[in-house]
């Protein structure tokens, strides 16, 4: 009987043939924690007697979530995790570096056929390039830095084939998006989701992070993605270690199968408060906005940021609406300079700020106000993520996020793409 | 493992973010005071109408979202003795197994707001005090039980310095 991706990758790194519902205690390739979560990681790592962690390459603490600090006790915070990474030898990416799920790929700690745990639950963006990657809490980094292992509960796993092609003007985005509303926010609860189909095939592999990140919303474990031509060059282009790509089998067993045609497919946006809550942009074009955010582990890529800026490009954001943009790394921001596209952000009247999470998780950087809606390019719109309770946040492609501002209101992008 | 308390329920895809919200897990790890604003975005007087040893009630997978574990950790800290829902979403599930918080999988349906239940987690059995109605439990898997019995994950490394679960 033939293997999913996700069942070979737990075999080969539990040394055991393994199948879906296994339990296993398998090696892990590389561990990563952000400031969210790094803290309690590191009194874990304390409470438990350990001395030095298992392998300090295998290790990166990024500060990306409060960067940089509004606060005495975040500061606090930041400073444990610099003395943490200073005395242990690990990894480590400071303010402005970028978010860690940009990082992590970008710098080449991940290649196809890992295992990788992260103290983020959009950890399962490295799924992208073929790499077995989960989000844990605390407590499990700790366990994993120390020993180098985790158990596992081998999931089951999902398939989309994802047929056809996106028109013009609709994106990775607007796909994942699609699917989160077709499956619901539990769909794939303790699952693997694996993406696949022509759809996949011609997305660059930037675009297809943006798949792989949002799988935690239909509560995949992981969003993994074979590894062809494209997936083969970026990798060996950001990264030195040797790999081997693992493919599922054609008689793999899986959960479920769902096939999609994406030929006809429009721009959709995440409805406030569930990420489920998905209405294609025809049925909600016109709704107020006051605030855009392009950014985030989601779409602060360097395609995301060209295709706002190639939307705002010579024009002014609307009155009374503003719009944030935060690179989601150091790289990314360099590149964008280079392109003349945080030029083109600036002149438009965007607020550029510093490479990391920017305002999605409610820290700073942007909270709005009571009763204002914001378009984002984020992966959660839950009541109070963006730090009040009162606002309402709609997620989209970064081409929804540049004409919503243009006008003040939800726009179909595809009015201002030639 | 015998637990006594009233319920406080709430509905489906309850998310870490309403548990305990972005805005507060950066300011501290001082726990007792997160604990004041648990699940305060659904409820401002959650954290007051709580008695020692109360349970959470929920519909389905809740605790989806984010990893941080300082959900299960501002829950234990506001006194709750154990989350009981339909089912719940899998980071947030290991995070209460690695912190000591017992979780009940069930149908929560036939539970309402203020009902008093009696849980014996080794014997598997919830029974309604209010209602009369016994209601069953799906177990934990024994990797979990064995977790959850040592105090949680810190306490099992303590005693095996690594992962000990044969």
């Amino acid at each position: 009987m033939g293997k999913t991706i996700a069942e070979k990758i737990l075999s080969a790194k539990s040394k055991r043939d393994v199948k879906a519902n296994d339990i296993v205690i398998a090696d892990l390739d590389f561990t990563m924690g952000q400031d969210g979560t790094s803290g309690l990681a590191i009194r874990a790592f304390e409470e438990m007697n350990a001395a030095r962690v298992f392998d300090p390459a295998r290790v990166a603490m990024v500060i990306d979530h409060s960067a940089p600090s509004p606060l005495e006790g975040v500061s606090a915070l930041h400073q444990q995790m610099r003395t943490f990474a200073g005395n242990q030898g690990i990894n480590f990416y400071d303010i402005g570096d970028g978010v860690c799920h940009q990082l992590v790929p970008e710098q080449g700690h991940v290649v196809p056929g890992d295992l990788v745990i992260g103290a983020d639950s959009h950890t399962c963006t490295y799924g992208a390039i073929n790499v077995f990657s989960t989000g844990v809490g605390s407590t499990d980094l700790a366990a994993g830095i120390i020993s180098g292992k985790l158990w596992f509960k081998v999931p089951e796993t999902i398939k989309f084939v994802l047929n056809g092609s996106l028109p013009r003007g609709v994106y990775s985005k607007d796909l994942i998006l699609y699917l989160i509303g077709d499956i619901t926010a539990d769909g794939a609860t303790y699952m693997a989701a694996e993406y696949t189909g022509q759809a996949i095939a011609d997305l660059s592999v930037e675009a297809r992070f943006t798949i792989s990140n949002m799988a935690i919303e239909m509560g995949a474990k992981c969003g993994l993605m074979e590894a062809d031509d494209k997936t083969i060059a970026w990798v060996k282009e950001h990264s030195k270690k040797e790999f081997e790509p693992v493919q599922a089998d054609a008689d793999a067993v899986y959960a479920q199968v769902l096939e999609y045609d994406v030929s006809n497919l429009e721009p959709q946006v995440a409805q406030p408060h569930t990420v489920d809550n998905v209405a294609p942009i025809s049925a909600i074009a016109g709704t107020p906005i006051q605030q855009g955010f392009i950014g985030t582990c989601t779409n602060g890529r360097i395609e995301d940021l060209r295709i706002g800026a190639e939307i705002l490009k010579g024009k002014k954001i609307a009155r009374n609406t503003r719009l944030i943009v935060a690179p989601s790394s150091r790289q990314v921001m360099l590149q964008a300079l280079k392109e003349g596209l945080i030029e083109i952000f600036v002149e438009s009247g965007a607020a550029v700020v510093t490479p990391g999470c920017g305002p999605c998780v409610g820290t700073h950087n942007g909270v709005p106000s009571d009763g204002e809606n914001v378009i984002s390019t984020a992966n959660r719109n839950f009541k109070g993520r963006m730090g009040n309770n009162k606002a309402f946040v709609y997620l989209g492609s970064p081409a929804v996020v540049a004409a919503s501002v243009l006008t003040g209101k939800l726009t179909d992008p595809r009015e201002f793409i030639k | 493992m015998s637990l006594t308390g009233k319920v406080h329920k709430f509905g489906d895809d309850v998310n870490t973010d309403y548990i305990i919200s972005g805005r507060y897990k950066f300011k501290t790890l001082d726990m007792r005071e997160l604990a004041k604003h648990v699940m305060e975005d659904l409820d401002p007087e959650f954290y007051s109408n709580v008695n020692e040893g109360d349970f959470i009630v929920a519909g389905k997978n809740f605790g989806c979202g984010s990893s941080r574990e300082q959900a299960p950790l501002a829950i234990i800290n506001a006194d709750i003795s154990a989350v009981i829902a339909k089912s719940f979403a899998r980071i947030f599930y290991r995070n209460c197994i690695n912190t000591g918080l017992p979780l009940i999988e069930c149908d929560t349906d036939l539970i309402d707001s203020g009902d008093e239940l009696e849980v014996n987690l080794k014997d598997g059995i919830l029974y309604n005090r209010t209602s009369g109605l016994e209601i069953p439990i799906t177990p934990l898997p024994p990797v979990m039980l064995k977790i959850l019995s040592e105090g949680g994950l810190v306490e099992h490394f303590k005693k095996h310095g690594t992962f000990n679960l044969d």
